[in-house]
């Protein structure tokens, strides 16, 4: 008895001292990160692509931080902030002691001149001698696109460690805005050495410090030793993010272990890496929304709800995420993922049911479809992280559709004409696929920017709801967090019980790296950060 | 003979001229925005509108082909959409992979392709001349992306004797200075990266070599078959000359002429990059650049890279022209 005792005393301690030492993380070691292709740039300003943005995160930082897997903000180079009552002036308390990759220091006037030479009108102040920023080239796309033209009035630095912006109006993701990576903090003295070079020769606070890069093959990171936030390392030494383009070559390299992590393998990939026992496969729920929309423009899908409902429940969304996307993503409820702060998870959903469809499609005024012609359903050419593939989706759509007696076509473009032509709503389009994927965690960057038709004629959604605008109004003007989550909710059940667009799935983001690769987590902006990240 | 080389290169400015107005009215008529896809399902009016206005999309077509003429005429091939870079520096970033690599099959392929040619021709109906054209038709039809997956299965990944893809080790640090990977690691005496460049080298290579090899093969094949039958050949035969002298001294001077036409092509197309080779093997190649470039609408990379391609194309016809009359003087250049 006391043997067996004795035994299962040392088997616990080996175990328990075991684990506690795999949890201490090592320092050192090449991490070599496998993706589709190459990075644009890496001016974070100027940058609209993940490959580009992928560097980003890792060479920069921004005012605040969103917490390890969750869109929840925390202090980042601003260790606190404050916002005044009416919601128009933030003040940042900066980050004291924190140094770029050149050795200059992190103060007010990096920050003033990051955000300030995004700035159509230039209202900046800086605390010292500051620069002459040249002129911009090009639009900083994110910028123009988040509005924050029309947002921000100034931008003051008060003293070496405070920062002020006024507002235009009261934008309450505005906190969440920056946290984007286009809102990163260069080094101004790196810019102004050679403001047209920056673009290659990257220089920030982050973790990782550039250090070469040849094209269309290989970006190479290294340890800044400097860092400011010894809790997240960086542990590795290197870090080579290799172009490999090719899906199957890219996991195939995973599977021979050159490389630790391979970035969007194909699908049927998956299952092998989760038998392969020297693999993991890192997953995360995606925050994005693949959906079907209405042409708003257009009757009878304008004005007929029973229309609309009707077409939600004869297509049949679980065949689609479990053929179609693989298994790699969850059917939606609603237009926002069910991991964002505001999410109404009271709201029924559409359930797949022929028989309630043809009833719903009777009373709209076309019994089995008669009286209805031909429609089209465009479908997306390329893949997305929302929908892998647009073509399957829309001959599967038509196949439920048939059902209830709707006659359908897919149609598509290439993927430039085919977003250009959606915007302008055309008389031929009827049915479209389209998607997003979240920049802020904000549940107004979903359900405010896609669907209140109301707001502007650009926005995809046509769709006019004076109830839903007004929603959409209130939330964007509300600065309490909880007081906006029911505006939310609201605004989704609204949406449910309007059917101005199908919603059809989230989809998950799945990547194999080999087993040894300790502390790496997805994020749901498809932000790879690899401070923590350590090698074994 | 100089006459006809500056002649032959004055040429080329008529024919880039072509070249550049048949791409520019293909553009023009292909739909596509750089703009939406450069902004994605993002886009909204105003951020839609500055880009365009910052592409210069706005202009008239004939405004913006004629900004790119004065533009070309100061050799300078403007930025990309995209990356906001130079052309010029972005296709010497990557044409160096492509000559090395092309450089490289063509090696293989003319090589082997002309051992395999003489040896079928004077062995016609043999076992090796079916079994050495039979491979050839396969050569000639097999897909290179299927058949560079299966090296790469059999190879890297089975028997490890070559890396999967890429350039060059991760773990390999090279001075640069032709970017001509082999090159730069014996000029920097640097052995460690030139046995990791050839490493990398050898399967893209062999996956590129197989079509250039099997027209080789055959190219030369049929042509020897066609001079070993003439009567000067008879008549060295009668002289009592050994077959092997035949074949190498007399036969494959005339032999060579049509084949030297063939390597000088396929070298030409090679160079204007090989996308599915470039792209399995992630070689960072002008070819997978230039497809990318047409896929995202990059105007300045289609007309920078298209202008490239066929002025290579035009100079290697010239050195074709130029060793037509060197293997054979009975050739005028005139």
């Amino acid at each position: 008895m006391m043997k067996k005792i004795g035994i299962f005393v040392c088997i616990f301690t080996f175990l328990i001292v075991s684990s506690s030492l795999a949890q201490t993380p090592k320092k050192g070691g090449t991490l070599v990160f496998g993706r589709g292709g190459d990075s644009v740039g890496l001016d974070p300003a100027y940058e609209t692509d993940g490959n580009s943005f992928m560097i980003c995160d890792n060479v920069y930082e921004a005012l605040v931080f969103y917490k390890d897997e969750s869109t929840a903000l925390e202090p980042g180079l601003a260790t606190s902030w404050e916002v005044s009552p009416d919601g128009l002036t933030y003040t940042f308390k900066l980050r004291k002691g924190v140094k770029f990759h050149d050795g200059t220091p992190f103060n007010a006037d990096a920050v003033v001149f990051s955000h300030g030479r995004m700035m159509k009108e230039r209202k900046i102040k800086f605390f010292g001698k500051g620069w002459e920023i040249p002129k911009q080239e090009r639009p900083p796309e994110y910028w123009v696109s988040m509005e924050m033209d029309n947002t921000i009035d100034s931008i003051e630095a008060k003293d070496e460690h405070t920062v002020v912006y006024k507002l235009k109006r009261v934008e309450a993701p505005f906190l969440a805005n920056m946290g984007m990576d286009f809102a990163d903090i260069i080094s101004p003295t790196a810019f102004m050495k050679d403001p047209a070079g920056f673009v290659r020769n990257p220089v920030g606070t982050g973790p990782f410090k550039f250090v070469k890069w040849i094209k269309d093959d290989r970006i190479i990171l290294e340890a800044f030793k400097d860092y400011w936030n010894k809790a997240k390392g960086p542990y590795l030494d290197r870090v080579i993010f290799r172009a490999i383009p090719e899906n199957s070559v890219r996991f195939l390299e995973l599977k021979a272990g050159n490389i630790h992590i391979c970035q969007f393998p194909n699908a049927a990939d998956i299952p092998l890496a989760k038998k392969d026992p020297k693999l993991q496969v890192f997953t995360q729920p995606g925050m994005n929304i693949g959906y079907l929309g209405f042409n708003h423009k257009k009757e009878p899908w304008a004005s007929n709800v029973k229309l609309r409902k009707a077409i939600a429940h004869a297509i049949n969304r679980k065949a689609i995420v479990d053929n179609i996307y693989q298994g790699m993503g969850e059917v939606a409820k609603n237009c926002i993922p069910p991991t964002m702060w505001g999410y109404n998870k009271d709201v029924p959903g559409y359930q797949y049911d022929v028989e309630l469809a043809k009833k719903l499609i009777a009373e709209a005024g076309y019994p089995e479809g008669k009286g209805l012609p031909e429609i089209t359903l465009w479908s997306m050419p390329v893949a997305r992280p929302y929908n892998p593939e647009g073509l399957k989706v829309g001959v599967a759509m038509i196949g439920d559709l048939a059902k209830i007696g709707i006659r359908a076509r897919v149609v598509s473009y290439d993927w430039g004409t085919y977003l250009k032509r959606q915007r302008e709503q055309p008389e031929d389009m009827d049915l479209f696929q389209l998607g997003w994927t979240g920049d802020n965690g904000d549940p107004d960057n979903f359900l405010a920017v896609l669907f209140d038709g109301m707001a502007s004629p650009a926005v995809r959604i046509q769709w006019h709801n004076e109830t839903y605008h007004n929603l959409m109004l209130q939330g964007k003007q509300t600065v309490d967090q909880a007081k906006r989550a029911e505006i939310y909710k609201k605004a989704q059940q609204l949406m449910y019980e309007e059917c101005p667009v199908i919603p059809i799935a989230h989809s998950a983001v799945m990547w194999p790296g080999l087993k040894k690769v300790q502390n790496f987590k997805l994020h749901p902006t498809g932000s790879v950060y690899l401070g923590s990240v350590w090698l074994p | 003979m100089i006459g006809f080389i500056l002649r032959r290169i004055l040429v080329v400015i008529p024919t880039l001229l072509g070249v550049s107005i048949i791409i520019f009215l293909m553009l023009a008529i292909t739909p596509g925005d750089p703009a939406e896809l450069l902004l994605g399902e993002r886009a909204t009016k105003e951020s839609l509108d500055a880009m365009r206005e910052y592409l210069g999309l706005q202009k008239p077509l004939y405004v913006q082909y004629g900004l790119f003429l004065k533009r070309v005429a100061q050799f300078d091939l403007g930025e990309t959409i995209w990356t906001r870079q130079k052309v010029s520096v972005e296709i010497m970033e990557r044409f160096p992979a492509t000559i090395e690599l092309t450089l490289a099959a063509m090696i293989i392929s003319s090589f082997l392709g002309i051992i395999l040619g003489i040896i079928s021709a004077t062995k016609q109906y043999s076992w090796f001349d079916y079994a050495s054209m039979l491979g050839s038709l396969f050569g000639v039809s097999m897909p290179v992306f299927w058949l560079g997956l299966v090296l790469m299965l059999i190879f890297a990944l089975n028997l490890g004797w070559f890396p999967m893809s890429g350039r060059l080790g991760v773990d390999i640090d090279l001075t640069t200075i032709t970017n001509l990977f082999v090159l730069d690691s014996v000029l920097t005496r640097n052995w460690e990266a030139l046995r990791s460049a050839l490493m990398h080298l050898t399967l893209p290579a062999i996956a590129l070599s197989t079509i250039p090899l099997a027209i080789v093969a055959r190219m030369t094949r049929s042509s020897m078959l066609e001079v070993l039958r003439q009567d000067y050949i008879k008549t060295a035969r009668a002289k009592g000359l050994s077959e092997f002298k035949i074949v190498l001294k007399h036969a494959l001077r005339n032999g060579l002429i049509p084949v030297v036409t063939v390597v000088g092509l396929q070298f030409g197309i090679l160079l204007g990059g090989a996308i599915l080779t470039e792209t399995v093997f992630a070689w960072p190649g002008v070819g997978k650049w230039l497809y990318d470039g047409v896929v995202k609408r990059d105007y300045m990379v289609i007309q920078g890279g298209c202008l490239l391609v066929a002025t290579i194309f035009v100079f290697v016809n010239l050195i074709v022209d130029v060793l037509y009359a060197i293997i054979n003087p009975r050739i005028s250049v005139k």
